[in-house]
């Protein structure tokens, strides 16, 4: 089949600082004489004023080919920086490319920012109507689609109010409304999905899910692993402006996690932790996370987890361990204590030694979380250390559909039955 | 950027009715069959840039919606609303009446002086909102130069055509005072059409070029209002071109405005059209438009990194 969409060899080049400063006239005469002067002078001296040159200059994308089929719909992962928006930009003519080629086979609406063109002043029909028309929509097209797009966004009641008045989530809804009903045949999406509340979120999937089946070519960017996972049928990976793997999206997705490791990589020396809040007769020297035997950072959900915590006293003591989870932003998911659990309570003293801890079923959503670590004896805690080791919980396909529910909506995986009486 | 468009215009294809059909699965087909050649290649830029008209032919719909939202918005939570159309030049007109008609005893070719000064200052209040209007509007519409792709000489164009609207409204004061002074309708009116098309296009070339200038150059927001002002006392608005030395009257020709203000008291008042001045006016303004739009196409590839 042929593709939709050909990239061949695309680069974007930047001059450092040119998103940033824009220019006034005196800077640039005098950049343009002092310019000059330094050609001439490297023109007597014979050097090479090439290497600053490049220096000055930073590729936000580079040699990028890509063939994207036509009803695929891909994903773009990668860290901030990597080329991501630059590619989308470059894709939907907002920026030019610096080299290579693009072949569109096809209409291209972009979606890069709910709400583009909304004027606070207007009323939410006024809006519509506006935005719509700035989309690449036709007249005809809108006035057909009108009452379907203020059906889907609810707001049937506040048409007519200027859309100051809205609250930030009937904003968003009205605006992404208008792009839902966008029909190209190809849909460029950047990040636009974080927005509203959660229930909106869900829909607006939905609806791009929706436009995924009905044969149109979608290019999406996200950083949310779940809705790439669920939507994408395939995934693309730039680091550094760099195509660096396409694939399936959930080895895609394992892979950046484990590339990107903002998290530890499964060990950690405790010694001179930054975390630590007490310290009195034992102290943990190193935390170890492993799964099937192997030390790591990066657990599947569902998997088996050990924790091995080794420690040293000064004197012998009967060790109480432990444990609490927390989301990457701090959010505490569970704990688990042996001051509660008494497993190791009639151990006998001890001055040093490693405790492992043992969970059968890791039962958290794919993302970032920490660990607080405490030891102490069945009285007192002797060291507490917080945020000791960051690990990261990758997606499977715990529920055999392919789908898990995003994220967002909680850290906790949980099993259930469904039954219709 | 340079873009070739191989179907007939980029927006001339609707979407097949194939993409409403029922296939349920993305991996299966779409049904919708690709043209054999690209409907649009994106390349890097190379050489000169050409004008691009059936596009902008394309996008004239939001052109209309881009204007419609300047004009709807420009008097929004105003008090007095459109009247401000009408006030702007109507205060400008009783100051300079009692400032230089009376104190000053301004000649004005025989033409009552308020009279006069409306005449003068109706185009001249068109020409500078539509200029500084369309200067601030590629800076301003930052948002929408970032985020969808559409020729940007729209945003410019639809200042200016807001603009137009104030000058309808405005142009109504005119009459009533024509009315006031008995002016007799005559043929040479109908000048006042193609005067106010020259008007619309030097505050086209000049609002475009500066608009693009301004993205790069946040100088000229600065510079702009200063330059509009030395403009007017370099047109014949307070005072009539003919108090200008017979020597020097050149230069004031120079000036397209020059041509137009005059040409249109003379169609108001029915004297001998100043054919030298209106003509210079016309070319002038050919010759900006044509060189402001190539100027403009050719910034355009830098705004979205820029603005």
């Amino acid at each position: 089949m042929k593709p939709i969409i050909r990239i061949q060899g695309l680069g974007k080049r930047y001059k450092i600082g040119e998103r940033v400063r824009y220019g006034n006239l005196r800077e640039s005469i005098t950049n343009s004489l002092t310019g000059t002067m330094k050609a001439l002078r490297t023109l007597g001296r014979n050097g090479n004023g090439r290497s600053a040159d490049e220096d000055s200059h930073i590729w936000a994308l580079k040699n990028v080919d890509l063939d994207v089929m036509p009803g695929e719909v891909l994903g773009v992962i990668g860290r901030n920086g990597a080329g991501k928006s630059t590619l989308l930009k470059i894709l939907s003519r907002i920026t030019e490319p610096t080299t290579g080629r693009v072949d569109l086979y096809g209409r291209v609406g972009s979606l890069l920012e709910v709400g583009t063109g909304f004027h606070p002043e207007l009323t939410g029909r006024e809006n519509v109507y506006l935005n719509a028309a700035i989309l690449g929509m036709r007249r005809s097209e809108i006035q057909r689609k009108f009452d379907e797009i203020v059906a889907f966004a609810d707001i049937e009641k506040f048409i007519d109010t200027p859309v100051k008045h809205y609250s930030s989530g009937m904003y968003v809804r009205l605006a992404f409304a208008v792009a839902a009903h966008l029909e190209p045949e190809i849909l460029l999406v950047d990040e636009v999905l974080a927005v509203g509340d959660v229930a909106f979120q869900k829909k607006c999937l939905g609806k791009i899910d929706e436009v995924a089946r009905g044969g149109r070519t979608v290019i999406f960017v996200s950083h949310s692993m779940a809705s790439i996972e669920s939507l994408c049928d395939h995934c693309l990976l730039l680091n550094g402006g760099v195509v660096q793997a396409i694939d399936e999206p959930i080895r895609i997705i394992s892979a950046y996690l484990r590339s990107q490791s903002p998290t530890d990589s499964g060990v950690k020396g405790l010694v001179s932790h930054p975390g630590r809040r007490a310290g009195s007769i034992a102290t943990m020297t190193a935390v170890e996370l492993s799964c099937g035997g192997e030390t790591t950072g990066v657990i599947r959900m569902g998997s088996k987890l050990s924790i091995a915590i080794t420690f040293c006293a000064s004197q012998a003591f009967r060790p109480v361990p432990g444990i609490s989870f927390k989301t990457a932003h701090g959010t505490p998911v569970f704990n688990v204590s042996d001051r509660f659990a008494r497993q190791l309570h009639c151990c006998r003293p001890v001055t040093r030694g490693t405790i492992v801890c043992e969970i059968e079923t890791l039962a958290l959503m794919p993302g970032t979380y920490v660990l607080d670590l405490w030891l102490g004896d069945p009285t007192h805690d002797f060291d507490i250390i917080f945020d000791a080791i960051s690990f990261e919980v990758t997606p499977a396909d715990l529920l055999g559909t392919g789908h898990l529910p995003p994220s967002s909506l909680g850290p906790v995986f949980c099993r259930a039955n469904w039954l219709l009486s | 950027m340079r873009t070739e468009f191989a179907n007939d215009a980029q927006r001339g294809w609707e979407s097949p009715a194939a993409l409403q059909g029922p296939e349920p699965s993305p991996a299966s087909h779409t049904g919708h069959v690709l043209p054999d050649r690209p409907l649009l290649s994106i390349t890097p830029p190379r050489g000169w840039v050409s004008l691009n008209l059936r596009e902008l032919w394309a996008y004239r719909e939001l052109l209309y919606f881009l204007t419609w939202r300047d004009i709807k918005v420009r008097y929004k939570q105003t008090a007095l609303g459109v009247a401000w159309a009408i006030l702007q030049p109507v205060v400008s007109m009783v100051l300079f009446t009692l400032f230089f008609g009376k104190l000053a005893h301004m000649p004005s070719d025989g033409i009552p002086y308020p009279i006069f000064a409306y005449a003068g200052l109706l185009p001249w209040t068109f020409v500078s909102t539509a200029v500084s209007g369309a200067g601030d509007s590629l800076v301003g519409s930052a948002a929408l130069v970032t985020k969808v792709y559409f020729p940007r000489l729209v945003i410019p164009v639809a200042a200016v055509c807001a603009a137009l609207a104030d000058f309808a409204i405005a142009s109504v004061v005119l009459f009533a005072m024509m009315l006031w002074y008995g002016v007799a309708p005559h043929w040479q009116m109908l000048m006042l059409a193609p005067l106010s098309v020259t008007a619309a296009l030097l505050a086209a070339a000049v609002g475009m070029w500066m608009s693009a200038l301004n993205v790069k150059y946040r100088d000229v927001r600065y510079a702009l209002p200063f330059l509009i002002q030395v403009w007017m006392f370099a047109t014949p608005i307070i005072y009539p071109a003919s108090i200008v030395p017979e020597r020097w009257r050149w230069t004031v020709a120079f000036n397209p405005l020059t041509g137009v203000i005059e040409g249109f008291r003379s169609a108001l008042f029915g004297r001998s059209f100043p054919l030298g001045e209106m003509l210079t006016a016309a070319l002038i303004t050919l010759v900006g438009l044509v060189y402001a739009s190539y100027a403009f196409r050719r910034m355009e590839r830098e705004f979205a990194d820029l603005v």
